[in-house]
């Protein structure tokens, strides 16, 4: 569990993110939802430590990422495995490279366990034969699968994921977002998944966090956002002509 | 000035991230010796094509700057041999792996940093400035002084064509030229500011590559800086290091 208290993150004059607390829960997909300019990119990375928090705390089981030292942190660090946006593969290493990155840095197995590891992780998000195919060569959603992989090679125990399905076709999306529940469920990682689209909302969202202005504005799951009635929540759900005939 | 003096200290408190243990040595050395192919050995072919041509128009220069009966003719040798190792071959491959070496650099990491390849670096536990700039910054060093070593050689070596073919001098006169009153200070003089050299086009290079922010481009305007910034700092260095060894 991640668990999120009275968190202020501030770029100069500009307060992106006041006071906000949650909890994000383990072995559920977590889902931070709401407009362009939120403060749900700003929130995951202050999660992840690519942001410090101007104040509040992030505890991930109990461990506090601010109070750690350098070598718990970068402990703690080993538990994170994040999927960004664009898939940020290492585009000089091809995919069974880039897949055993962490492999080769943090542990001392050997190569054979090694290539298990890998050919499981790929197995487990659907692909095959693409070891030495460098990213280059792959399309939108076989990146994404990849950047699965490769994080959760690691056995993480916390999964970030920033936009999964932005630039994929409907297909695809849905296969990355049962991807990315089924892989919660099935290892009991805390998933946080940072997205506005409401097809992976409706699909996947088990504990959800609407923000709005840097505020949490909102929480339930998938069948309590339809019923809301917060007014800047049904403006984000029901901006689309589908979402509001499907309320009527 | 004080955006100026900001980014001097950015620069050095980057460096000090740069120079701290790594998270795994045998990885970083493999690193290093990628580096060095990429760095170094694939600026073989540049370096000798340029040294080799450098070679003949400074010797075809001195040839007519030496064009009086006072005064040997295998002192054209001599001069060629000094104006390379002296200046042109440490200097003017500096430039241009400057422009090579660094716009690379900086383009490479600037793209690393717009596609959240660092980021992910960094949520993984890695030292991404070290992990990313320090084996560079190794390779160069290490790798530079024998491109210059080499220029020097292959630019001798164009001088000598130049002289021969072009019936400036004999060969004899010229190579005759080429071994007196060698000193072998200068070399040491040559590699020396090589390695300051290396150094600081490698790190500049990389500093701006690595607070790239924004998209293509920005990647492109930190590949810009990269050459330009390097090359000036490559020619203060020149001026002080020739000050202190030579003056």
């Amino acid at each position: 569990m991640i668990d999120v208290n009275n968190l202020n993150k501030s770029f100069g004059d500009n307060h992106v993110l006041k006071d906000l607390s949650f909890k994000f829960e383990a072995g559920k997909t977590n889902l931070i939802i709401g407009a362009s300019g939120s403060g749900k990119t700003t929130l995951i990375k202050c999660m992840v430590g690519l942001h410090k928090q101007d104040s509040g705390s992030i505890s991930f089981d109990g461990r506090d990422f601010i109070k750690l030292d350098k070598k718990e942190r970068r402990i703690l660090r080993q538990d994170l495995g994040m999927l960004f946006q664009g898939g940020a593969l290492f585009d000089y290493l091809t995919v069974k490279q880039n897949i055993s990155f962490g492999l080769d840095m943090f542990t001392s197995m050997n190569q054979k366990d090694k290539d298990d590891r890998i050919a499981f992780c790929l197995n487990r998000v659907n692909l095959s034969n693409i070891n030495d195919l460098f990213p280059s060569e792959l399309s939108g959603g076989m990146i994404k699968r990849v950047a699965i992989a490769r994080a959760i090679a690691l056995k993480p125990k916390y999964l970030f994921c920033d936009e999964p399905n932005s630039g994929l076709d409907p297909q695809t999306a849905i296969i990355i977002d049962n991807l990315i529940q089924e892989i919660t469920q099935e290892y009991n990682i805390t998933t946080v998944v940072n997205t506005h689209d409401m097809n992976s909302v409706m699909e996947i969202g088990d504990n959800i966090a609407f923000i709005s202005k840097g505020e949490l504005a909102w929480s339930g799951d998938k069948k309590s956002i339809m019923s809301s009635d917060c007014k800047v929540l049904n403006d984000f759900v029901f901006a689309s002509q589908l979402f509001k005939k499907l309320k009527k | 000035m004080f955006v100026a003096i900001q980014k001097i200290g950015k620069y050095f408190s980057l460096l000090k991230q740069v120079f701290s243990k790594p998270e795994n040595n045998s990885f970083y050395f493999r690193k290093v010796i990628d580096e060095m192919v990429n760095l170094g050995v694939n600026s073989l072919a540049i370096v000798s094509i340029i040294s080799l041509f450098m070679g003949a128009v400074v010797t075809i220069q001195t040839g007519l700057q030496l064009n009086n009966p006072f005064i040997p003719k295998y002192l054209i040798g001599y001069a060629t041999r000094e104006s390379l190792i002296l200046e042109f071959s440490p200097t003017m491959i500096a430039l241009i792996l400057a422009g090579k070496v660094g716009s690379s650099i900086a383009s490479e990491i600037g793209t690393m940093r717009v596609s959240e390849q660092i980021d992910a670096l960094e949520i993984m536990g890695i030292n991404s400035s070290a992990f990313i700039i320090q084996p560079k910054i190794i390779a160069s060093v290490f790798f530079f002084p024998f491109l210059v070593i080499l220029s020097m050689g292959i630019g001798m070596f164009g001088g000598f064509l130049a002289a021969t073919l072009g019936g400036i001098i004999s060969k004899s006169e010229f190579l005759y030229g080429l071994s007196y009153w060698f000193e072998p200070y200068y070399i040491l003089y040559a590699l020396v500011k090589t390695v300051f050299f290396a150094f600081a086009i490698s790190s500049i290079s990389s500093y701006f590559g690595y607070f790239t922010k924004g998209g293509a481009l920005a990647v492109g305007k930190s590949s810009t800086k990269a050459v330009v910034y390097s090359s000036i700092v490559v020619l203060i260095i020149n001026f002080i290091i020739t000050q202190l060894m030579l003056s």
